[in-house]
């Protein structure tokens, strides 16, 4: 299945009060405010899930499976984010959590570290035969994705083709289930436990692959209040849980585990939507070439805080820190059977990433200098506050949305305002009433019945 | 008949480090906005933001007029600043008068100039020593 007009997120037309607060904190602009409703501008949104965060009236809701609603497969694996296993206090190690995920109905729970390792000499062994313009961007969160390919589509080609570690390892584990098992591998379903929903938009449109490994997601705060009680059954019981993460795993629920073989100067960390539109827009400009590659992610504090996590995220970082330095050292992957497996191609994405940029003013060039030109006309006119009365984020966004006919210049508060004082002085100096329609053309008060 | 233009002034501010770099952005995006192809985009903004940031480190002052017909986008860039005695020396790549200061915050590699001529079909530059700079540099729609 693949949709490259899918999103993660929908409005509950019931719930949302138009409060603009989604619409203020959207750093793409994709949201607007349509007769009291919440709309979204589908050829902008990354799905990054700010509106999720700032919403108090629960309207923004994630496509995300519900624990009870994912149906019934022959055999099911759940893939948890690193992320999950910061979400419980520090007792409760990665082998309880997926005891606790076996007793909720999984089949099996994949393990991270591997993927996680494998992904980072992947990574190494393909930046040691690149020769492509760099710097490279790191493509493991789809939010930061999509802004690349809507935002910047001139950089699509700087996304790493490599595959994320939880991509790496759905496939490993329903490999190893099918061998189990002898299900065939379309029988074997895998479940990512997600931290956000953006990891909705690689499971039904994945950039740079025909079809994503993982079938299905459900939200760490779907899944918390089930998985607690259970969580808390296993520890009670006492039974020795083997462990099976190291500590590779865990740094990949805040940051990339980049190689160690790349020196650090070429190499750069960015969090947070708006310091990653800041950095894309300088590599835009032809600047930070003497950088190899660029780890971006769209949430501040990593995976941890994203939308559908329930702990405060620096509370989690520092229990994956805590968890780090617990678990053991050594590194999961055979290096000799890494180079083989890169040289079959197997941590590659395998289509290259599309260019997705908005819908313009205008169809052909003259209609787009024409609606500029208005676009201008209409903005000089607006007070430039942006207080986003109108249902628009931005005066700017506001004379493009009037421009293209999706909003009124009489939506204006402020514009009315200083129309409505005038009139009144007018009034008060005796003249005869009057009043402007929104194009600014003065009628006559007689007009109005 | 009259062709369509769009026309478009943005000011910029001597040593104004802050802000620099948002007129180029701003060029950039608006013609994003008007569906132009996206490598004609990233030349034309890359050379923008030369020509900005030329602006910022040596002029007073300055302004980038954008326009856009159907045929090309050209930007016309005016400082009041020191201007550029020796304009053929100034095209060498490598060459640069930056100072310490702003080869510290890496520019002053000398590829200014010729990085907007390796971006633009035509460049026209005039300069008049202690009164200021012009640049009319040109992209090609078609």
């Amino acid at each position: 299945m693949t949709d490259a007009h899918y999103h993660s997120i929908r409005f509950d037309t019931s719930a949302c009060h138009g409060c603009m607060a989604c619409m203020r904190v959207c750093p793409t602009e994709a949201i607007r405010i349509r007769r009291g409703q919440a709309t979204m501008l589908e050829d902008r949104c990354i799905d990054c899930g700010e509106c999720i965060k700032v919403c108090t009236k629960n309207a923004v809701v994630p496509l995300t499976a519900s624990p009870a609603g994912l149906g019934h497969f022959d055999y099911m694996i759940a893939v948890p984010s690193p992320a999950l296993y910061t979400q419980f206090d520090l007792d409760v190690t990665p082998g309880t959590i997926h005891q606790a995920l076996r007793n909720s109905g999984f089949d099996a729970a994949a393990t991270l570290s591997w993927s996680c390792g494998a992904v980072t000499h992947a990574i190494d062994l393909f930046l040691s035969e690149y020769r492509g313009p760099g710097p490279l961007i790191s493509s493991f969160c789809p939010s930061v994705v999509r802004l690349v390919q809507i935002k910047y589509p001139e950089l699509v080609d700087q996304l790493l083709p490599v595959l994320s570690p939880r991509e790496v390892a759905a496939r490993e584990a329903k490999q190893r289930a099918s061998a189990d098992t002898g299900l065939p591998l379309d029988r074997i379903h895998a479940v990512y436990i997600t931290p956000c929903p953006a990891k909705m938009v690689s499971i039904v449109d994945h950039p740079g692959m025909d079809a994503s490994h993982i079938d299905s997601a459900v939200g760490i705060s779907d899944l918390f209040p089930l998985l607690a009680p259970v969580i808390r059954e296993v520890q009670t019981r006492g039974a020795k849980v083997p462990e099976t993460e190291t500590a590779a795993g865990l740094g990949w629920a805040f940051s990339i585990s980049l190689p160690s073989t790349l020196p650090a100067e070429n190499t750069m960390s960015v969090w947070g939507l708006p310091n990653v539109l800041r950095i894309l827009d300088d590599i835009d400009k032809g600047k930070l070439q003497r950088y190899t590659f660029i780890e971006c992610h769209a949430c501040f504090e990593g995976c941890v805080s994203g939308a559908l996590t329930v702990e405060n995220p620096y509370v989690a970082r520092a229990r994956a820190l805590r968890l780090q330095q617990s678990l053991r050292k050594r590194d999961p992957v055979d290096p000799g059977d890494m180079r083989a497996r890169h040289e079959r191609g197997e941590f590659r994405t395998t289509v290259p990433f599309t260019m997705r940029p908005p819908q313009p003013l205008g169809r052909d060039i003259v209609t787009a200098i024409t609606r500029m030109q208005e676009r201008d006309r209409v903005a000089a006119r607006l007070p430039g506050i942006d207080c986003g009365a109108c249902g628009s984020p931005t005066c700017a966004a506001f004379a493009e949305d009037v421009v293209i006919g999706d909003a009124d210049q009489a939506q204006c508060v402020v514009m009315r305002q200083g129309q409505l004082e005038e009139q009144i002085a007018r009034m008060a100096a005796g003249g005869a009433p009057a009043v402007r329609d929104h194009n600014g053309a003065r009628r006559s008060g007689d007009d109005r019945h | 008949m009259i062709d369509a233009e769009f026309v478009r002034a943005y000011e910029i501010a001597g040593a104004d480090f802050t802000n620099a770099g948002r007129a180029s952005t701003g060029i950039k995006e608006t013609l994003k906005n008007m569906g132009l192809p996206s490598a004609l985009i990233r030349r034309v903004a890359i050379a923008a933001y030369e020509a900005e940031m030329n602006m910022v480190m040596y002029a007073r002052h300055g302004t980038m007029t954008l326009h856009v017909t159907p045929q090309d986008v050209t930007i016309d860039v005016r400082d009041e600043g020191p201007g550029i005695p020796d304009i053929a020396l100034a095209m060498q790549e490598g060459y640069s008068t930056a100072t310490a200061e702003m080869r510290e915050m890496g520019f002053g590699a000398g590829m200014g100039l010729p990085n907007i001529r390796r971006n633009t079909d035509d460049l026209a530059i005039t300069s008049e020593v202690n009164r200021g700079t012009a640049l009319v540099m040109r992209v090609h729609v078609g």
